[in-house]
């Protein structure tokens, strides 16, 4: 079981509201998944030449007492970067006029246990081990503002409960993918990625999918077709939401095992596992509310 | 005490439970009114008295599950199983219903206004169902008695594996599933659409339904076949 939520606004006034909005959805699922939660927020996208990385500090041995402003003097001094380092305990928004290849690789030379949470121009990205609850408050969720968001609470069933395996995971730029279900091919997957240069960073079955699909775009097929190729190749019980700099999308299995319910007002368009996580949001009473029907695509504009 | 009401914004959801299991019976009421559900789970689950049971919002899982004698009316939609295992009485839902609606009933009536979900009906061993919009795939599989009538359309593998359960369809059927046949209405069949729309408060012209049920060919084991089913 896991707990799956998504909130796109469609008026820019309620952008500064996004987090306190999102936050009552992502604790309503707690009985889903109760062991790890995560999200991905989608600003405003900073300029073409920028990038932003989100960095995770909780698997190195310093935890949340990560030397973050030595980070930044370390990459002025190797790569000669004038990084902004936004920094919250163990969590960390680095952004810089970069080529973001090659920082993340001298990264992972430098700091193996630093973990490359997301990379964009667009999307940030928390995810740790704990409820609900407690991971919103950990990264102040309710102070995020953007256009749309992923989110998701977690109960392991295909592999640990670590940080890294929490949802969303990510791959390439802007892009996110949360999983409620379990695949049945995940290794077939990656058997036939790795050959393209795909490198995984997990055992977990979501990652095979979110690599799947984004290996796709960056293929060039749009959302649509990579989608469809999706429903080809990827086996076993899914509802997936994911996120792109302009984009949610949703999906579910053929045999719609794994639940999802949409409220659309004038003002927004929410997802959750259950509409529990949609009852507190305003005007819901008169939301138009469905249920996703399976092997059907679902793709709403921010 | 006629009529008491539930507000499960302020009240937790096993105090209407309990009360509906003990009080209901013992102090005869005979309604009760539950607002804001919010989508909450097992909402009036385990009826065992002609209560009245009206819940005004959206439902989560299992809602009216194993009723018995009750009636259970959702002003909004139902998750998961709503219904399941009902013995008699009526649940009504007049929004959609999710997957697994009436799974496993044995007796009384389902009425659903919108679409059911996948799974509807599935190993229904008695009672009726009726839906006033689509049911979803793998409806009625495995299902051992009892009706469905289905206002709209039909999924992938209706009846599939279907024992003496009778369906009736009105719209377009995606494809039947293994040994499920459509068979030509008889006049009884036309009689029984009618009642259960009736029921249901629905108006359709009972000539506009084809009737589906087992060819009964996996009945029995075949030695000779190739097991290619």
């Amino acid at each position: 079981m896991c707990g799956i939520v998504g909130l796109l606004v469609k008026k820019p006034a309620l952008r500064s509201r996004l987090g306190e909005l999102m936050v009552p959805m992502l604790i309503g699922m707690t009985e889903r998944g109760p062991d790890s939660a995560g999200l991905a927020v989608f600003t405003e996208p900073l300029a073409e030449n920028m990038r932003k990385i989100s960095l995770y500090s909780g698997m190195c041995e310093e935890g949340a007492d990560f030397n973050w402003l030595g980070l930044g003097h370390e990459l002025k001094e190797h790569l000669g970067i004038d990084a902004t380092i936004t920094a919250q305990g163990n969590h960390a928004i680095l952004t810089a006029a970069i080529a973001p290849e090659p920082v993340k690789r001298w990264i992972k030379e430098r700091h193996p246990k630093l973990h490359i949470l997301s990379t964009g121009r667009a999307i940030d990205l928390y995810k740790d081990i704990g409820t609900p609850a407690e991971v919103a408050a950990r990264y102040a969720f309710s102070g995020l503002a953007g256009s749309h968001l992923v989110g998701h609470t977690r109960m392991a069933t295909e592999s640990a409960v670590t940080p890294d395996r929490a949802h969303p995971f990510t791959a390439g730029e802007d892009f996110c993918l949360v999983h409620n279900g379990s695949l049945s091919n995940p290794y077939g997957v990656r058997r036939m990625l790795e050959p393209h240069g795909i490198r995984f960073e997990t055992d977990n079955d979501t990652e095979a999918a979110c690599r799947f699909l984004e290996w796709r775009l960056r293929e060039g097929d749009d959302l649509e077709t990579a989608l469809q190729k999706g429903f080809e190749a990827l086996d076993g019980f899914y509802t997936f939401l994911m996120g792109t700099a302009d984009k949610l999308a949703l999906i579910r299995d053929p045999f719609a095992c794994k639940p999802a319910v949409v409220a659309e007002t004038d003002d927004y368009v929410a997802i959750a596992s259950e509409f529990r996580s949609l009852a507190h949001l305003p005007d819901i009473k008169h939301a138009r509310v469905f249920e996703p029907a399976p092997e059907e695509m679902y793709v709403w504009n921010a | 005490m006629e009529r008491m009401s539930f507000d499960l914004a302020q009240t937790p959801l096993r105090e209407l439970n309990s009360f509906l299991h003990r009080d209901a019976p013992a102090k005869g009421v005979q309604k009760v009114v539950v607002t804001n559900p919010d989508g909450a789970h097992n909402i009036a689950v385990g009826l065992d008295c002609p209560v009245e049971v009206d819940v005004h919002g959206h439902a989560g899982y299992y809602a009216g599950g194993m009723n018995k004698t009750g009636t259970v009316t959702i002003f909004g939609s139902a998750g998961t199983g709503v219904a399941e295992n009902m013995m008699s009485g009526r649940v009504h839902v007049k929004g959609f219903a999710s997957n697994g609606a009436g799974a496993s009933m044995h007796g009384g009536l389902l009425v659903i206004d919108g679409d059911a979900g996948l799974r509807c009906g599935i190993s229904l061993k008695g009672g009726d169902i009726v839906v006033g919009g689509s049911v979803g795939s793998f409806s009625a599989f495995m299902a051992q008695a009892g009706r469905m009538v289905i206002c709209g359309d039909a999924g992938d593998a209706l009846g599939d594996s279907l024992y003496e359960a009778v369906l009736y369809v009105r719209g377009s059927i995606k494809s039947l599933g293994a040994d499920a046949q459509i068979e030509p209405m008889s006049e009884a069949d036309y009689a029984a659409v009618k009642s259960l729309l009736d029921a249901a408060g629905m108006q359709h012209d009972p000539k506009d339904f084809k009737r589906v049920a087992s060819a009964r060919s996996l009945y029995h084991w075949n030695a000779d076949a190739d097991q290619e089913y």
